[in-house]
C-alpha cells in the first residue's frame, strides 16, 4: 500500500473555489433584514475635555432608535492586558477618532446623517506627539487613573506617569563590559506609527436574543479572546456569548485584541431581539481602530576591535497612542528578543509603553520586532561602518546559534533554526560580494543591504490550541479548530498534515471554515504565527486519536488484534496482509454486520495542544523562558536612487528563513513575499502624518500610501529546513517574520547610496532628498 | 437628463438577467449590488475609489462601483464576480495564488479580465496602469502579477 504524501507539495488552496467566484462570504457579508446600523461621531481633537453632547436632533431624526455616549455607561472599561478603554469617551477624548457618540438606526444612511445633527463641545488641550514628549517632566498625564485599571500581573505600568508598561532586560553587565569594550557605537532611531490597512475594514454584528444569549459576528482574528473579554466588559457569563469569525478579510494583528465588539454588544444590549451593525469605513478604520504602534530608540553596541559585540545598551519607546490595547505587550515582547539574532553576552534595555495623544495602537505583524530589528540594525550598521566591516561579514560573525543565550537568559536548543545558511542565501541571492554599491551609467545609484531577525511567539504561558476530526459518511474527514482563516492559509497546512497522518487523500480532508466559539474547540488566538504549530500539534493528536477507534471498531470485523491494523489510503487494514481490510466508509460511522448488527458509531477524534515549558519575566531582569520556538532568518534588499530628485525603488528583495519543515512552499513563499511587501510599504511610505495638534492629517487610502501593482521588487524566498524537533512535522511559524527585517536592510541600502545615516522611517523621497541636501550642505 | 426624486424601481441587467429593484437616487451600484441584491461577491474596501475592492465591469469596462450611481447604470450591461464562471482568469489566480485573504480578489479579477480584453498581448505598462487601481494587501502581488501571465497565455490558446 503505498501512501498519498503530499506533505511539501503545493496543491491549490482549499479556498480557491470559495475566494476566486465571489461565494465566501466575510463577516459584513451576513447581514440579516431588520439589523440596525450604527454610526459613530469621531473626535476631532487629539486631546480635549468633553463638555455637552446634545443628541435630542438626532434622536428625533426618522428611522433612529436612539442615540448614545459615553455618559450611558459610566463604568464599562476595556483592555486587552490592561482594561484602560472606555466604549465611548468620557470626560475626554483622548486621540483624532475617538469615539465620542454613536447613533442607532434602522438604516446607514438616517444613522449618518442623524449625527450630523449631534451638537459636541470640547475644550482643547495640548496634545502629546511623541513617547519622549509624553516621558517629559510636567507632561499632561494621560490616565490619571492608571494605578487602578485591572490588568494581568505581566504587564508593569507606573502610575502618576504615561508609561503603560515597562520592561527591564539586565543580562550580565552591561554598563561594565560597554565601559570596557574598544568600540562603541550609538545611534537614535524613530518612526512615527501606522495602520494595518487590512483591505476588510473591521466591522462587528451584534445580537442580544430575546433568550438572553449574545451572538457576535466579528471579523476577528481571535474570537474565544473576544468572548473572554467581552464576559469581562459586559458581566456576562462566557456561556451566554458566542463570537463568530467568519473568515476575514486581511489581519496582520490588527484584528487580534478587542474593538467593535464590546460598543456592538452594548448596542444590541439596547435593542433585544435585533442584530445591531458597527462598521467601520475605511477612514475610521484607519484612524480611530488601532493601528501599529510608532518608534522612539537609543541604543548603544559595544564590540571588540574584530568585531565581537560585547553589550547592548537599549530604550526601545513604544508609541502606543490614547490606550495600551496590545501595545503594552508588544513592548514585552520586544524586551525578550531586544538584541536581534545575535549572541550578546551583556544586555541592558528597558522598552516602554507609553501613552500619547495618537491612535492608539495594536497588535501588527511582527509584533514589536521590527522596531527591535530597525533600532539594533542601524545600530549594528553604524557598528560596521566604525570598524570598516562589511554589515554581512559583522551579522555573520555574531549570529546567534545553539547553546547561545538570549536576552532573557533562555538557551538557544538544537531546534533553532541555522542563522548562518540563511544568510548564506541571501549573500548568493543578491550576489552579495560583487559589490554593494554602484552608480549606474543614468547617474542613479544602487546599493545593497542586509539585516537579520529572529521572532518567537509572544504568547501567554498557557496558550492552546484543539481539533477534532469527525468523519462523514463517504470517509471523507472534517477537521474543526478554533483558528480563523486570514489569508494565510492554515487551514491547508493543517488539511495537509491530517492528509500525512491519515495516509488520505488531500481531497477527502476538509476544514471546518468559520471558528465559532459556541463550536469550534478552544484556540488561544490566530496570531503570533503560531497556528500551524499548535493546531497542527493538536490536529496530530486528533489523527491517533481517531485512528485508534477506527482500529479498535474495525478489529471486530477483520478478527484481527488492534495492534495489527493500519490506516491509510482511505483503508483500515492488516498491515502484514493489506488485501485483508475494509474501507474508511464502512467504519468511520459505525460499522453494520450483513445481518444489521452495528458496533462503533461514529468516530470523533480529539487533540489538544498547550505550550510547553513557558514561564514569565522577572520584572527587574526579565529573566525567563517566554518564547515557544525560534524563527530566525536573513533579509537583503537592492535599492535604486536617484540622487537628482530622491526617487527610490527597492529592486531586489530576498528572504532565507529557517522553518523547520516546508509543509506547503507555495503557502510560505505566498507568506514571506506578501510580508517583504509589506515591509517595503512599511518603511518607504507608510506612517501617518500628524499636524501640529496631532490630528491625523492622512487617515485615508488616497493620502496613505501603500504598495501598488508594479512597485513590487523582484522577490527571491529561500527556506533552510532545520527541524523543530516539537513542531508538527518539524515545522516552525513563518507567517510574519518576513517583514522583521526589511525596514534595517533598507534602511542600510538606502543610506549606503544616498551617503548619509537614515535613521528615521518612512524613507520616502522627498525625505532622501532632503537628508542628501543637508549632507552636502 | 433624467431627474429623479424619492424611491425609484430601477431596472439592471446583471450577470446576464434583469433585475428590478428599488433604490434612492444617491445609491451607489456597490450598495445596490450588495444590500438590495445579495450580490455580496463585490467587496467595500473605501467607499472612496481608492481600493479597486468594488471593481465590477459595466459594458466590458471596469468602474469603481462605489463611485457609480446605480441610476447610471440603467441600461447597461453589469457584470459582478458572481456572473464570471470558470474563467481563466479565476483558474489563473487560484492556481498561482493570486490571492490569501480573497477580499481583493473579485475586483482584480474583474479588472484584470477587462485588462486582458484590451490587451492580449503583453504589455507591463498597460497591466501596470490597469492594476494600479487595486489594492492587495497581502500577496505583495507576485502571485498576480503570475496569473496575469498565465491567464494571457490560456486566453491566447
Ligand atoms: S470600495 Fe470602491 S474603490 Fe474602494
Ligand atoms: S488577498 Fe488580501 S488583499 Fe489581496
Amino acid at each position: 500500500m503505498t501512501r498519498t504524501s503530499q506533505l511539501g507539495s503545493s496543491p491549490e488552496r482549499s479556498d480557491a473555489p470559495a475566494k476566486t467566484s465571489g461565494a465566501l462570504r466575510y463577516t459584513d457579508d451576513r447581514v440579516r433584514p431588520g439589523t440596525l446600523h450604527a454610526a459613530v461621531l469621531y473626535s476631532p481633537h487629539a486631546h480635549a475635555d468633553i463638555g455637552r453632547i446634545d443628541c435630542a436632533a438626532a434622536l428625533a431624526f426618522p428611522g433612529v432608535r436612539g442615540a448614545f455616549t459615553g455618559a450611558d455607561w459610566p463604568d464599562v472599561l476595556i483592555g486587552l492586558y490592561m482594561g484602560d478603554k472606555p466604549p465611548l469617551a468620557r470626560g475626554r477624548v483622548r486621540y483624532y477618532g475617538e469615539p465620542v457618540a454613536v447613533v442607532v438606526a434602522d438604516d446607514e444612511a438616517a444613522a449618518l446623517e442623524a449625527l450630523r445633527l449631534i451638537r459636541a463641545d470640547f475644550t482643547p488641550l495640548p496634545a502629546l506627539g511623541s513617547p519622549r514628549e509624553a516621558l517629559a517632566p510636567g507632561a499632561p498625564i494621560l490616565h490619571p487613573d492608571l494605578g487602578s485599571y485591572r490588568r494581568i500581573a505581566a504587564i508593569l505600568p507606573e502610575p502618576g506617569s504615561n508609561v503603560a508598561n515597562r520592561s527591564r532586560i539586565r543580562k550580565g553587565d552591561a554598563d561594565a563590559a560597554l565601559a570596557s569594550s574598544p568600540v562603541v557605537v550609538e545611534g537614535e532611531f524613530s518612526f512615527p506609527p501606522g495602520d494595518h490597512a487590512a483591505m476588510e475594514p473591521r466591522v462587528a454584528i451584534a445580537e442580544f436574543g430575546l433568550d438572553g444569549r449574545l451572538t457576535v459576528g466579528s471579523s476577528t482574528q481571535s474570537p474565544f479572546g473576544v468572548r473572554t473579554l467581552l464576559s469581562k466588559a459586559l458581566g456576562l457569563p462566557e456561556r451566554d456569548i458566542e463570537v463568530i469569525a467568519a473568515p476575514v478579510g486581511g489581519g496582520f494583528g490588527g484584528k487580534a485584541g478587542i474593538q467593535l465588539e464590546p460598543l456592538a454588544c452594548l448596542l444590541a444590549m439596547r435593542f433585544p431581539g435585533r442584530p445591531v451593525r458597527l462598521a467601520n469605513t475605511r477612514e475610521a478604520d484607519m484612524v480611530s481602530s488601532p493601528g501599529r504602534p510608532g518608534l522612539q530608540s537609543r541604543v548603544r553596541v559595544g564590540a571588540t576591535r574584530e568585531g565581537m559585540i560585547q553589550a547592548m545598551d537599549m530604550e526601545l519607546l513604544f508609541d502606543s497612542g490614547a490606550y495600551a490595547d496590545y501595545a503594552v505587550n508588544v513592548s514585552r515582547a520586544a524586551a525578550v528578543a531586544c538584541t536581534g539574532p545575535y549572541n550578546v553576552p551583556n544586555v541592558k534595555a528597558d522598552t516602554l509603553c507609553v501613552y500619547t495623544n495618537h491612535p492608539f495602537a495594536t497588535a501588527f505583524r511582527g509584533f514589536g520586532h521590527i522596531e527591535l530589528s530597525y533600532a539594533t540594525e542601524r545600530a549594528l550598521d553604524l557598528l560596521a561602518a566604525r570598524l570598516g566591516m562589511d554589515p554581512l561579514e559583522l551579522r555573520l560573525k555574531n549570529a546567534a546559534r545553539p547553546g547561545h543565550t538570549t536576552p532573557t537568559g533562555a538557551t538557544l536548543d538544537p531546534n533553532t533554526g541555522d542563522l548562518p545558511a540563511c544568510i548564506a542565501r541571501v549573500r548568493e541571492r543578491l550576489d552579495w560580494d560583487a559589490g554593494r554599491r554602484a552608480v549606474l551609467p543614468d547617474g542613479r545609484i544602487r546599493a545593497k543591504g542586509i539585516a537579520c531577525f529572529w521572532k518567537a511567539p509572544a504568547i501567554p504561558t498557557f496558550t492552546d490550541a484543539a481539533a477534532t476530526l469527525s468523519f462523514a459518511e463517504d470517509g471523507s474527514a472534517v477537521l474543526a479548530t478554533g483558528v480563523v482563516e486570514l489569508g494565510q492559509g492554515s487551514f491547508d497546512g493543517l488539511r495537509l498534515i491530517v492528509a500525512e497522518a491519515l495516509g488520505m487523500d488531500l481531497a477527502m480532508v476538509r476544514v471546518l471554515r468559520d471558528a465559532d466559539t459556541d463550536r469550534s474547540p478552544h484556540d488561544w488566538t490566530t496570531a503570533a504565527s503560531r497556528s500551524l504549530f499548535m493546531a497542527g500539534r493538536a490536529a496530530l493528536e486528533a489523527v491517533a486519536d481517531a485512528v485508534a477507534q477506527i482500529k479498535r471498531v474495525a478489529s471486530a470485523p477483520l478478527r484481527c488484534p488492534e495492534e495489527d491494523l493500519e490506516v491509510s489510503g482511505g483503508r483500515v487494514f492488516l498491515r502484514d496482509d493489506p488485501e485483508q481490510g475494509l474501507p474508511l466508509s464502512t467504519v468511520v460511522l459505525g460499522y453494520v454486520y450483513p445481518n444489521g448488527n452495528a458496533i462503533g458509531g461514529p468516530v470523533i477524534g480529539r487533540g489538544r495542544y498547550i505550550a510547553r515549558g513557558l514561564s514569565g519575566m522577572d520584572p527587574d531582569t526579565g529573566e525567563g523562558r517566554p518564547g515557544l520556538e525560534w524563527t530566525m532568518g536573513a533579509e537583503g534588499v537592492e535599492v535604486e536612487l536617484d540622487p537628482r530628485d530622491g526617487g527610490f525603488r527597492v529592486t531586489k528583495a530576498a528572504c532565507a528563513m529557517d522553518v523547520g519543515r516546508l509543509i506547503h512552499p507555495a503557502l510560505a513563499r505566498g507568506q514571506v513575499v506578501g510580508a517583504m511587501g509589506m515591509g517595503i510599504g512599511y518603511a518607504t511610505r507608510e506612517a501617518f502624518v500628524f499636524d501640529s495638534r496631532q490630528g491625523v492629517q492622512n487617515g485615508s487610502l488616497r493620502d496613505y500610501k501603500l504598495l501598488r501593482y508594479g512597485e513590487e521588487p523582484e522577490y527571491f524566498a529561500d527556506f533552510v529546513e532545520t527541524p523543530q524537533g516539537d513542531g508538527p512535522y518539524g515545522a516552525r511559524g513563518l507567517g510574519e517574520q518576513g517583514i522583521i527585517g526589511m525596514p534595517g536592510a533598507i534602511a542600510q541600502a538606502a543610506s549606503l547610496a544616498a551617503g548619509v545615516e537614515l535613521n528615521e522611517l518612512p524613507l520616502t523621497p522627498e525625505h532622501l532628498w532632503r537628508a542628501m541636501r543637508e549632507a552636502r550642505s | 437628463m433624467k431627474d429623479y426624486a424619492g424611491p425609484i424601481e430601477l431596472s439592471l441587467r446583471i450577470n446576464g438577467e434583469t433585475r428590478r429593484v428599488q433604490a434612492r437616487p444617491g445609491d451607489s451600484l456597490l450598495r445596490l449590488l450588495r444590500e438590495r441584491l445579495g450580490l455580496t461577491g463585490t467587496k467595500c474596501g473605501c467607499e472612496n475609489g481608492d481600493c479597486g475592492a468594488c471593481t465590477v465591469l459595466v459594458d466590458g469596462a471596469p468602474i469603481k462601483s462605489c463611485m457609480a450611481l446605480a441610476v447610471e447604470c440603467e441600461g447597461s450591461d453589469i457584470l459582478t464576480i458572481e456572473g464570471l464562471r470558470g474563467h481563466p482568469v479565476q483558474k489563473a489566480f487560484a492556481v498561482e495564488n493570486g490571492f490569501q485573504c480573497g477580499f481583493c480578489t473579485p475586483g482584480m479579477i474583474l479588472n484584470a479580465v477587462a485588462l486582458l480584453s484590451a490587451h492580449p498581448e503583453e504589455d507591463e505598462e498597460a497591466d501596470r496602469e490597469w492594476m494600479q487601481s487595486n489594492i492587495c494587501r497581502c500577496t505583495g502581488y507576485e502571485g498576480i502579477r503570475l496569473a496575469l501571465a498565465s491567464a494571457r497565455r490560456s486566453l491566447k490558446d
